[in-house]
């Protein structure tokens, strides 16, 4: 009965550590599919700034615009309704402080009552009118076109060039400056840290002193210890206004700011890595190069390099990784201009600062809010990529040997 | 004699191999100088602004002056929310990895998802957190939520911290158990978790380091702008010392009157690290000289 007792006991202990050990795969699904969830609605919406309605008369033969044409109609960049596959007339633009031109006060009424009513009359009798006006101007009989949006492709979002997600009348929600910058900031860190990074590991694996090697490691432990925020405020006191007077510019907020920053960040990741990979090369291999007449510097960049190639590699995609989904530093430092980076010495906006900055005031469930959780897939996708690779890298060390 | 027939060669090969020894020296005290400067800039400017008043009280006009009670409180208890919920379900986790899992395709499977997991972004986590606690369990912007989301964000660390414990114990003690006619469980929890326990409590105050400063995950989970008072329960929103540093430090009413405040936080922040990390190396010291006397 005791040992009947005993085995029931170990079966109930051994569910709960299986269930345990499931935790972490079944957050990642939800993760997944929480983000997808919301990102994927993006492409369901209306590119229209939040409770906003775009109209047009109803004889005008264009029924339908896209997000872009909207906005360079606005913009007045196109001003014939030919342009866009209508009439040959230009294009009467309206919006809601135009009221005034067109009705006086008395016409629109006590606390303008008679406003949805003159703008539908309005927009029934001027044939080359567009106006976008809120919503709940919005006549029960509306004498008008409501014009319906093209939806957002995947094309669009992924490959367009402008990010201004709360513009009216169109939003317009192009993501390629924000992967660009994220990428463009997260390769100059990659390129100050890995330099750095190896030499520091190849100094702590094969050349110093055992002490010294005991004093290095808690500092680098250290490094990886301080909060991505206290970098960041690091980053906006000293770095930034030396970068400004270094380089004579408007602002220090630069990608170059972000770089060195997410640089210093990516260092204890790549040394620990590093370090690991070069102090797995057999001991024989390094004696039978020194036994050859080899110096220990040729040892080092013969032997050591060549046999932990794969843990450095290791080392600079997570370093990489690191880069690429800091949030706070970046946000602090980089200036968040949402332009498709050609310099170091220019402000960038990358994926997680867009997020973090924007998503406290995005509508929740309007296309903006999802536009950002569209931006996190994207983001989680890099990463996701990013730790594969690392697993197979690893896998195909272990096969080699 | 061959090989020591060219000292002309023998010279420059240990002049090359000084000159690459000597560079690889002075970029590692590189690293290590920009720890100090970083370290140095934010204590000395940080530690004039210390006092009982700053520590003990409230946020004051537009938050240039008073004190940074509620943000360490908030701190605080994220940080015991957070490992509440992460330890006893990141130990459990590393102990069926190491301990229980079958070999093969499962333990890997466990094993990618989370080094995926430690991978995620943190603003990732933020986003989801909103997503599953803030609106989908309703629990609104609340400790609950904060807690859990950097509960999630600690996990890996805490399995992983677990799992390399286990990993270093020697197998003849898990036979030798096996062998006097223990359990597995008995073996495990009698014999192989004292021994692997210094090590997993290291672990863990060092991710109370991590989670402390962890900003993106608590912006749209829990954290405040400005709420001077303390909370009083789990479903109250508390501010943050991150979350306050980045607040004051770039969007405060006054950024110029209240630089002095957050040199004093970061300098907080800096000092969670700082003990989390001597009390870890204490630790290991600690218990290996323990292990030593035995």
């Amino acid at each position: 009965m005791k040992r009947y007792f005993h085995n029931f006991g170990e079966r109930i202990i051994e569910g709960i550590l299986t269930l345990s050990g499931a935790v972490t795969s079944l957050t990642v699904v939800l993760i997944v599919v929480f983000l997808f969830k919301e990102g994927l609605g993006i492409f369901s919406q209306q590119p229209i700034a939040e409770g906003g309605v775009i109209a047009v008369n109803n004889q005008n033969p264009v029924k339908q615009l896209s997000a872009k044409e909207v906005k360079e109609i606005f913009d007045e960049n196109i001003k014939n309704w030919k342009e866009i596959g209508g009439q040959d007339a230009p294009i009467k633009t309206f919006r809601l402080d135009d009221i005034t031109d067109y009705y006086s006060e008395e016409q629109l009424g006590k606390d303008f009552e008679l406003l949805p009513q003159r703008l539908s009359e309005l927009v029934s009798k001027e044939p080359n009118i567009i106006a976008f006006f809120p919503d709940e101007y919005l006549s029960k009989d509306f004498q008008g076109h409501q014009i319906k949006l093209e939806n957002i492709s995947a094309g669009d979002f992924l490959g367009g060039t402008e990010w201004y997600p709360t513009i009216s009348p169109a939003v317009q929600m192009g993501v390629l400056p924000l992967i660009l910058g994220t990428l463009w900031v997260s390769l100059g860190a990659i390129l100050i840290a890995l330099p750095l990074g190896l030499a520091t590991s190849i100094y702590l694996a094969e050349i110093a002193s055992k002490r010294v090697r005991n004093t290095m490691k808690p500092v680098i432990e250290l490094l990886a210890g301080i909060p991505s925020v206290v970098y960041g405020f690091f980053g906006l006191v000293v770095l930034v206004p030396l970068i400004q007077e270094m380089f004579g510019l408007p602002v220090g907020e630069t990608a170059l700011a972000g770089s060195i920053i997410l640089g210093i960040m990516a260092l204890p990741t790549i040394i620990s890595v590093s370090d690991d990979a070069m102090r797995t090369t057999p001991r024989a291999m390094k004696e039978a190069s020194l036994a050859l007449g080899a110096t220990k510097w040729q040892t080092i960049y013969k032997v050591v390099i060549p046999y932990s190639i794969s843990g450095i590699s290791t080392a600079a995609i997570l370093g990489i990784g690191r880069a690429i989904g800091e949030t706070m530093a970046v946000l602090m430092v980089t200036g968040n201009a949402s332009v498709i980076p050609t310099t170091f010495l220019e402000p960038v906006r990358t994926i997680p600062a867009t997020i973090a900055a924007e998503l406290g005031e995005a509508p929740q469930g309007g296309i903006h809010f999802q536009a950002l959780f569209a931006l996190g897939c994207i983001l989680f996708l890099m990463t996701l990529i990013i730790n594969v690779s690392v697993d197979l890298v690893s896998a195909k060390k272990k096969e080699n040997r | 004699m061959e090989f020591t027939s060219n000292p002309k060669l023998n010279k420059s090969k240990r002049m090359r191999q000084n000159f690459a020894f000597n560079v690889f020296r002075v970029l590692s005290l590189l690293v290590v100088a920009i720890l100090v400067i970083i370290l140095g800039f934010i204590i000395i400017n940080g530690i004039s602004v210390i006092s009982w008043e700053f520590l003990t009280e409230m946020p004051r006009e537009g938050m240039t002056k008073g004190g940074i009670l509620p943000a360490i409180v908030g701190t605080l208890v994220l940080v015991a929310g957070s490992l509440l919920f992460a330890c006893p379900i990141g130990i459990l986790s590393g102990i069926y990895i190491n301990e229980y899992a079958p070999h093969g395709w499962l333990k890997r499977f466990i094993k990618l998802m989370t080094n995926n997991l430690a991978g995620v972004p943190s603003i990732v986590f933020g986003l989801f957190g909103m997503a599953l606690f803030v609106n989908r369990f309703g629990f609104g912007d609340s400790i609950l939520a904060g807690s859990l989301t950097l509960g999630l964000l600690a996990l890996p660390v805490v399995i992983r911290t677990t799992e390399e414990a286990l990993k270093s114990i020697d197998n003849s003690f898990r036979i030798g158990s096996l062998a006097l006619g223990a359990t597995k469980w008995q073996t495990t929890y009698k014999v192989i978790l004292p021994i692997a326990f210094p090590n997993i409590i290291t672990g863990i105050i060092l991710s109370i380091g991590r989670v402390s400063g962890e900003t993106a995950p608590i912006l749209f989970t829990v954290a405040a702008y400005f709420l001077p008072k303390l909370p009083t329960s789990i479903f109250d929103q508390v501010m943050a010392l991150p979350y306050h540093l980045y607040v004051i430090s770039t969007s405060g009413t006054n950024i110029e009157a209240s630089r002095a405040m957050a040199y004093g936080t970061a300098f907080i922040l800096i000092l969670i690290v700082l003990i989390a990390n001597l009390l870890a190396n204490w630790l290991r010291g600690y218990f290996g000289r323990k292990v030593k006397m035995n």
